[in-house]
């Protein structure tokens, strides 16, 4: 053994006049932080263990837990920051890539936080939503070139069409990387809320064939769990090329997390560690992507939308126009800033594009090339709150997608540790222990509470801008104005500056 | 409806309430030769002790038979039965009739024929008078000699070293508690008794009382041994109270019989508690079960029966809680069987002073000891009660923390949820 | 009647019922930390949660409509309640024989050492309600209110022939 370098990121403080040794705190934490010491008959704790989650601080009925930054200070220096030392000690140690769970946590620009909102003044009066109607529904798909109405009736066939009550799906989240009890949490909150969860490259657990009407399957890389019943099972079908925390490689599920359950959902053996290749090697061109999208078409008898989920990168306007001409109904772009239940920590926090500046130029680009009726854009990649989502529709998605704010209304702390597969609030985990201790119930009325408090705040804001259907709200840039930006991202994101 | 009881003990006051859940008007009549309400006869070495007091020795609250609507005659001795003209005859000659009748007259103490029993300082030790007699004798330093090692011995003995009376008993078997424990787990609790002071003389018993001017002087056991001592107490055993029956046309053995509505061969007539015979499920005979829970259940069946309702006495067994000197023991079933065809399953800790043992029969538990390691024991007298095969789950049966997390998850979820 | 019903597939094994029914039975019902920690005696739950990695569950009296424990009781402290259906213990008369743990087949009922020897056992905070005069208690026992996870639940036996 050689002496490590690493020094604890935490510390656990307890206070001991409040702390009746009930040892909750002891049985909740899956790092073992805690412990107890029977001859001293008291709690003890090893701070180089804790990952700040605050399961324990949560749980601790006399609240005498805190977390803090462990006080230990390495010599000031604006380069090599303790975050950057640490990483290189550990790799040192290792030999490994570094991990991480979420999205990054690096001090990127926000762009949402640099977009203001317009309100109605006199000449346009605004909308009171609590005394008129104020329309959320969307549908996505592929829209006619031409609307004719015969008789009151809609003449052209229209393509296959997903309806949401609101304008907000949760995001692909495979089981596997979450566990069971967050899809049906999931789940049932799409059935109750009018919208939609979406199965990640994880298949499709049969306790959740019932939601199927509120179900979008993928079909990733790696096919794992897909077959007829599965691609039918769904209201639409994602193809994930990419994904927004982790551009340019696949999906990656240890071994330890594939129990009987994920074994057969997936269609693997047990134990056997899922790793999704990079990219689909039936896909190296538009066209091989038009084959794929078609298959699935053939296969659900042209009945469900087909989404092409890809991962916000550099060209992401040509990729995306690519992709609406493949053949695609909806276009789903993920931001760099999105989530992930493990990545390599260099690729999470310097792939990709912020998911503002790629929704702005992918509408855009579409709208240049005259097929933006063609497909749906639906966005994600850190919708934090509902303005987020109003600014979203505002630069041109028709709908966003939302997992890491559906994760931390389910308990989940940001501790960035999905990747060991010990979330002691039973989410990014598969250990039966800690997965029960996510009743699905409170999980699905959290979530659906998340998003009913969205919806009152986006109908309210709405209607604060004199707007009272939320499909009116699309691509309208107006409706925004710039702060802080320079004229080159004003331009990308095609708004004006605050004051103009 | 009149409802005649003789018996005010467990399961006499079983029977009211047996009787009372179904028929609310019917005249109760209750007769009991001893002139206290009813009292719970295993407390008396507690009284003897002093820790229980004498308002709490009472079984029932002090209104009970007010409010259940009992007339009962307290200190009334019955003496005979006329079956045939549905009548009992009291001791002072007065007669009253029953159209149902229920014997709960429980047990009466062996008396062996030791020479010198009838000195005065030799007595038996059952009813509060016996405890409150003794108690009024009693002085720092009494030599005591009890006869029999079973529970009423050792737990007057206990009462008794608590009064610091200096205590030996004799005992013919070759172990303490023969009827509940095996030989390790007796040697344990002899152990216990023997650091409070007390002294053992075991394959061994009392030949003769003696005695100076009709009082106690001592006791010359069977090994020519002679004992000093000021008191002897009778404890060898109780059998059935068959006074009243011997003359009628009941049947009985070695109690009465009865069937599984607690009637007995006669019409109308009902027997329960330690007098009768009642169905034992481990045994699978009929049998004296002269324990407190069996002489209520049984009684209270009884009653219900008597009053026209329907209940069934499922069975029950031989079970005692029982304890000294902070030294606890649960016991049910065969615990040492004489028979083939039994598995038997022991974990000990002596420096625990525990004894756990487990006695299967087909894959059935049919008996335990649980010493000094009680909690939760409850759920091996539930698996004997319920005869549950308990083959899949054998192996945690001796552990200190057994409990439903080890049963199969059908039979737990069957036991602890909600049933629809 | 109402009685706790615990749901196995959602208790993670916290036990915070048990440190809530300890204190709900303490000398200070409102006060976990003066309960555990100024209180002489070790409040003792009611509640006890069995507990290994995969599975868990909490499990008090079941308050049976034919409580063994009753019939069995040899001081007559043990009592079914015929209005509230709630079995309780008079822990004045109780002598702390453990015929009661002898009979109870859920192992439910525990021994109270300290002091004046007494078989402790789940009251349904009835008890408590009546000493602290705050109603909540009586409403749904505190295990129940205080689960984290809706592991407990305080509701209505469907059985046949039960009202």
């Amino acid at each position: 053994m050689t002496l490590s370098m690493n020094t604890p990121d935490f510390l656990i403080e307890r206070n001991r006049e409040r702390c009746i040794n009930c040892q909750v705190c002891v049985r909740q934490c899956a790092n073992e932080a805690h412990g107890w010491d029977a001859e001293e008959e008291k709690i003890f704790s090893q701070d180089a263990l804790c990952v700040n989650c605050h399961r324990c601080v949560t749980m601790c009925p006399t609240h005498s837990l805190s977390i803090r930054k462990f006080p230990l200070e390495f010599r000031e220096n604006a380069n090599w920051t303790a975050s950057t030392m640490k990483a290189i000690y550990k790799q040192a140690e290792t030999g490994g890539i570094l991990l991480t769970g979420m999205g990054t946590d690096r001090p990127y620009p926000v762009y949402w936080d640099q977009l203001l909102l317009n309100a109605s003044q006199v000449t346009n009066p605004s909308i009171d939503p609590l005394r008129e109607p104020m329309e959320l529904k969307t549908f996505l798909g592929r829209k006619p070139e031409q609307l004719r109405v015969i008789n009151g009736k809609l003449a052209e066939a229209l393509p296959p069409q997903l309806e949401l009550d609101l304008p907000i799906m949760f995001s692909a989240m495979s089981f596997g990387s979450i566990s069971l009890n967050v899809a049906k949490s999931l789940a049932q909150a799409a059935e109750t809320l009018g919208t939609f969860y979406n199965t990640g490259e994880g298949g499709l657990h049969e306790d959740l064939y019932k939601y199927g009407k509120n179900t979008i399957v993928q079909v990733a890389s790696g096919r794992f769990g897909v077959h007829s019943e599965y691609l039918n099972a769904g209201a639409a079908i994602e193809i994930k090329i990419g994904q927004g925390a982790k551009p340019g490689i696949g999906g990656h599920l240890p071994g330890e997390k594939v129990g009987v359950e994920v074994s057969r959902t997936r269609m693997i053996p047990e134990q056997s560690d899922a790793i999704s290749p990079a990219p689909h090697h039936d896909i190296y061109s538009i066209e091989d992507l038009t084959q794929l999208i078609f298959s699935l078409k053939e296969a659900t008898n042209y009945e469900k939308p087909v989404i092409v989920k890809i991962a916000a990168v550099h060209n992401v306007s040509a990729i995306a126009s690519g992709i609406a001409r493949a053949g695609a109904d909806i276009i789903a772009i993920d931001g760099f800033r999105g989530g992930t239940g493990a990545a390599p920590l260099r690729t999470r926090d310097s792939v990709g594009i912020p998911i503002e500046l790629a929704l702005a130029a992918v509408d855009s680009r579409l709208r240049e090339e005259g097929i933006r009726n063609q497909v749906s854009l639906v966005v994600g990649g850190s919708i934090r709150n509902s303005t987020d989502i109003i600014k979203a529709i505002a630069l041109g998605a028709d709908a966003v997608y939302v997992a890491s704010s559906a994760l931390l209304a389910l308990g989940c702390h940001m501790c960035q540790k999905c990747y060991t597969g010990k979330c002691n609030w039973g989410i990014a985990t598969q250990r039966p222990e800690l997965v029960k201790r996510l009743n699905p119930e409170i999980g699905a009325e959290r979530a659906t509470n998340l998003l009913k408090a969205w919806e009152h705040e986006v109908k309210e804001i709405l209607g604060g801008m004199g707007i009272n259907a939320i499909e009116s709200l699309c691509g309208n840039r107006l409706m925004l104005r710039g702060i802080g930006l320079s004229d080159r991202e004003l331009n990308i994101l095609g708004v004006l500056a605050a004051g103009e | 409806m009149d409802y005649v009881i003789i018996g005010n003990s467990a399961a006499g006051i079983g029977a009211v309430e047996g009787i009372r859940s179904v028929d609310r008007v019917g005249k109760i009549a209750l007769f009991s030769r001893e002139p206290y309400p009813a009292y719970s006869r295993p407390l008396i070495s507690y009284y003897l002790s002093g820790k229980v007091a004498p308002e709490t020795m009472y079984y029932r609250d002090p209104d009970f038979y007010l409010r259940l609507q009992v007339e009962a005659s307290l200190g009334r001795e019955v003496q005979a039965l006329k079956l045939e003209d549905k009548t009992i005859e009291l001791s002072t000659g007065d007669k009253v009739p029953f159209d149902r009748l229920l014997i709960a007259t429980g047990g009466k103490p062996i008396t062996p024929p030791i020479p010198g029993r009838e000195y005065s300082g030799v007595s038996t030790f059952l009813t509060w008078d016996d405890a409150k007699d003794l108690g009024e004798e009693l002085f720092p330093g009494i030599k005591v000699v009890v006869i029999g090692a079973g529970l009423i011995g050792l737990k007057a003995t206990e009462a008794l070293v608590k009064r610091e009376a200096t205590v030996t008993v004799a005992e013919l078997s070759n172990r303490i508690l023969s009827a509940i424990l095996d030989e390790d787990s007796a040697r344990i609790v002899q152990t216990h008794l023997e650091e409070q002071g007390v002294k053992f003389q075991l394959n061994n018993t009392v030949a003769e009382i003696l005695g100076e001017e009709g009082k106690v002087t001592g006791v010359r056991l069977q090994n020519g041994e002679e004992l000093e001592c000021d008191r002897v107490i009778l404890a060898i055993g109780v059998r059935p109270n068959l006074d009243l029956v011997r003359d009628t046309e009941l049947k009985f053995n070695q109690g009465i019989l009865v069937n599984s509505h607690m009637a007995t061969s006669v019409d109308d007539v009902f027997a329960a508690g330690d007098v009768s015979e009642g169905y034992d499920k481990i045994y699978q005979e009929n049998r004296v079960l002269p324990i407190l829970p069996n002489a209520y259940k049984q009684g209270f069946t009884a009653g219900v029966n008597m009053a026209g309702g329907s209940s069934e006495f499922q069975g029950g067994f031989a079970m005692n809680a029982i304890g000294f000197f902070d030294l606890p023991m649960l016991t049910a079933g065969i615990i040492k069987p004489t028979t083939p065809g039994f598995q038997e399953y022991i974990r000990l800790d002596p420096g625990k002073q525990s004894y756990k043992k487990i006695v299967l029969r087909a894959g059935k538990l049919v008996g335990y000891i649980a010493l000094n390691t009680v909690d939760r024991a409850g759920i091996l007298t539930g698996l004997m009660d319920q005869e549950v095969d308990v083959t899949p789950f054998q192996e945690h049966l001796l552990k200190e923390d057994f409990g439903y997390i080890h049963f199969p998850k059908e039979l737990r979820s069957q036991r602890l949820s909600l049933r629809k | 009647m109402k009685r706790v019903y615990a749901r196995e597939e959602v208790c993670m094994g916290c036990k915070l019922c048990e440190v809530y029914c300890a204190t709900a039975h303490s000398e200070y019902p409102l006060d976990l930390v003066k309960a555990f920690l100024k209180q002489k005696m070790k409040p003792l739950p009611r509640i006890l949660v069995e507990y290994n990695l995969s599975i868990s569950f909490a499990l008090q009296c079941r308050h049976c409509d034919e409580a063994p424990c009753t019939k069995a009781c040899i001081t007559g402290a043990m009592q079914k309640d015929s209005v509230t259906g709630i079995v309780s213990n008079d822990e004045r008369r109780c002598v702390g024989c453990w015929t009661c743990i002898l009979v109870c087949p859920f192992g439910a009922i525990g021994r109270d050492n300290q002091g004046h020897k007494v078989a402790s056992k789940c009251d349904l905070c009835s008890n408590v309600a009546d000493q602290t005069d705050t109603e909540s208690f009586s409403n749904v026992p505190v295990c129940v209110q205080n689960c984290p996870n809706r592991a407990l639940q305080f509701m209505d036996s469907v059985v046949e022939g039960e009202e």
